[in-house]
């Protein structure tokens, strides 16, 4: 199946939950908050929020700015 | 070169006389905000935060690079400052809301600076959007620190609307071109109740200076500490301008005059005859 990870169509293998997403394609540690379909998940839900085919994650993170 | 030692700076001693900026209820001794971007590198960002005696930096909030891994900048930013999570990207008050309710859940606070910027060319800020997003975010409980242009109208609005203080630009953005401004900044500050931040544009210590000699409550630096040749030591400079020009400030500086005005006296001069 097909998920919309931060703008760009990743193919993951069913079934998994968001913890398992993120430690798949994020390569840093540094990830701070999951937003999936608009909602924000709480990091102590990862493992109970189940990807679907079709999902649109966000993963962001704090960098620098003014 | 290394910044000068603090404890060798009299200024400081003062300043310390005055009373402290209170945003939302905090206290800080530090009338100095600096920004996080644009630093070549990590070692810069920290030695400026620590030359600069800042206690408030302001971040943004990105997607994640999915090619690569990317250093954690908290990591360097010490833990008694105070993070203020900008919403820079959003183009309407609507996505600046989403990137604010996103930063606060990273469990670092609820401090915001609202930028919301649709012109890709100015990089202006939309004062109308700015103050709708202002009023869903107070009401949510959000410390508020509007980015805006400065105007009267649009700042009682960030008042009435919630906001914790009202940051005016001095001149667009990484222009450093100081306060083109200046006299609608001195409005707002005349005009408007709480802090005045003054935020973009100040591209020397002196353009810092002259902001707090006009009374605004603090300044928000970015690109001129950061592209400077030596960040650090540039971020000392606007630190001691910002104390110099508060001391100035609060020492009630006399007003410009049209008509010289003698320092000496001007009398009993050696050549003056009696008559």
């Amino acid at each position: 199946m097909y998920i919309m990870l931060n703008g760009q169509k990743k193919e993951i293998l069913p079934p998994q939950n968001l913890r398992e997403v993120v430690g798949r394609f994020s390569p840093s540690s540094a990830v701070l908050i999951a937003e999936v379909n608009g909602t924000i998940i709480k990091k102590n839900q990862w493992d109970e929020i189940h990807v679907n085919d079709g999902d649109t994650i966000e993963l962001v993170s704090f960098v620098g700015g003014g | 070169m290394t910044a000068i030692p603090s404890n060798s700076s009299a200024l400081s001693e003062e300043v310390k006389l005055d009373t402290p900026l209170e945003i939302a209820g905090k206290m800080f001794t530090s009338r100095f905000l600096l920004g996080t971007g644009k630093f070549k590198n990590k070692t810069d960002l920290a030695q400026s935060i620590e030359a600069a005696k800042t206690e408030i930096v302001t971040v943004a909030l990105r997607r994640i690079d999915l090619e690569r891994h990317e250093e954690n900048i908290l990591e360097y930013i010490p833990k008694n400052v105070t993070l203020l999570v900008n919403t820079s990207g959003a183009r309407n008050a609507q996505e600046a809301v989403r990137i604010a309710r996103l930063a606060k859940e990273a469990g670092y606070g609820n401090w915001i600076k609202i930028e919301v910027i649709n012109d890709s060319k100015y990089l202006l800020p939309d004062n109308q959007e700015t103050v709708k997003a202002t009023e869903i975010l107070a009401a949510e409980g959000f410390v508020i620190l509007p980015y805006m242009y400065p105007d009267l109208y649009a700042a009682r609005a960030l008042v009435q609307a919630g906001a914790a203080t009202v940051m005016p630009l001095g001149s667009l953005i990484g222009s450093n071109r100081g306060l083109k401004v200046k006299e609608f900044i001195q409005i707002l500050i005349d005009e408007i109740d709480i802090p005045i931040v003054v935020d973009a544009g100040l591209g020397a210590p002196s353009h810092a200076a002259e902001a707090m000699e006009m009374g605004a409550d603090a300044v928000l630096v970015n690109t001129a500490v950061a592209t400077a040749g030596q960040p650090a030591l540039i971020a000392q400079a606007f630190a001691m301008a910002v104390e110099a020009g508060r001391l100035a400030y609060l020492s009630k500086l006399p007003s410009p005059k049209d008509n010289a005005d003698a320092s000496s006296p001007l009398t009993g001069f050696l050549y003056d005859q009696s008559r």
